[in-house]
């Protein structure tokens, strides 16, 4: 009955880790409007910034992975 | 994790979503050992094949007006050529040969991954690993040996004032060594989140068969959904090889120049 509810728990931990999901979401939305917006304004500037808005990308979506880490070691580790 | 298939009676999906990851040996039914030849290792050989095929054969003829393969060769050479110059620095230019074989070995098995039935070996945690790991261990190794103690000068902010700096120290400590984590995990995750998005939709396909009713809704909207994610999936294909290189670039950056 115990390990039920330990299951239970890391389940439920589970899928509140998803809501980490939201947070990579708005991080990326962020940063590729702003170099949007910023492009738009100087186009001629926006070439040679592609790789840093894919630098940008990732780090902010590196938050959100470990929200996926976190929800894989809760299912299969815990 | 299931491998029986589920019966659609019983409210489940009709295969699994995630069985399509399962290591499988391909000459035997016995447990996976160190060199047992399973469906990681043959997909990963195919990689490396249609890299030489692309490469290699694309290449021999080098004519002057460059033929398709040749073309597009040509193009993968000169945009990650692009990408280490612009990103690590005309001194990382001698560590291309390294990137150029990250990128070509991961966005090649991305996109043989997205070939129906294949295996995509880059979801796997334990091969992207194995990459992010290299490159952290590399990375760290040239740190030490080109700027020895003053490597760690990477940590120390001089641009930050005096009472922060030994806070940032510590962030920037750990943040350096999440480096393998989120560099590997990135990859994996996205590969497989996408592909296990496509088996969810296709497991609802054939609703139509079960029920008339629901299915005239269900399958035509699931099947537009796999074709649109699988156009998504072509596309963060390339970006996810593309983002593993670019952030190898910045890490090879830091070593060279940890000082800025």
């Amino acid at each position: 009955m115990e390990g039920d509810v330990v299951q239970m728990g890391a389940y439920i931990g589970a899928g509140l880790a998803c809501t980490g999901m939201g947070g990579a979401a708005v991080g990326v939305g962020h940063v590729v409007g702003n170099f949007l917006s910023g492009a738009l304004r100087n186009p001629s500037a926006a070439g040679g910034q592609t790789a840093t808005m894919f630098i940008g990308i990732a780090f902010s979506e590196a938050l959100g992975i470990f929200s996926f880490l976190v929800a894989l070691l809760l299912m299969f580790a815990v | 994790m299931a491998t029986e298939a589920n019966t659609a009676d019983d409210g489940g999906l009709v295969f699994h979503p995630m069985d399509q990851f399962i290591v499988k040996p391909l000459f035997s039914d016995g447990p996976v050992g160190m060199f047992t030849i399973t469906n990681v290792t043959m997909w990963m050989a195919l990689t490396v094949l249609a890299i030489i095929a692309l490469l290699v054969l694309g290449t021999s003829k080098r004519s002057t007006v460059p033929g398709r393969t040749q073309s597009i060769a040509e193009l993968a050479y000169g945009f990650v050529y692009k990408m280490v110059e612009d990103v690590a620095g005309k001194d990382g230019v001698k560590f291309f040969p390294y990137i150029m074989t990250l990128f070509m070995f991961i966005v090649v098995s991305n996109f043989l991954g997205l070939l129906p039935a294949a295996f995509t070996t880059t979801s796997h945690i334990a091969v992207t690993a194995v990459m992010a790991m290299a490159v952290f261990i590399a990375v760290t190794v040239i740190g030490f040996v080109k700027h020895g103690a003053g490597y760690l000068g990477l940590f120390w902010i001089s641009a930050a004032p005096l009472p922060l700096r030994p806070i940032l120290a510590l962030i920037e400590v750990i943040s350096y060594f999440v480096r393998p984590v989120s560099h590997s995990i990135r990859l994996a995750g996205n590969m497989m989140a996408g592909h296990a998005v496509i088996k969810v939709f296709a497991a609802f396909a054939p609703m139509i068969t079960i029920s008339v009713g629901v299915g005239i809704l269900v399958t035509p909207l699931s099947i537009l959904a796999i074709t649109a994610i699988y156009a998504l999936e072509v596309l963060v294909a390339f970006i996810q090889a593309y983002v593993f290189a670019i952030l190898t670039c910045v890490y090879l950056k830091d070593a060279l120049h940890p000082h800025h």
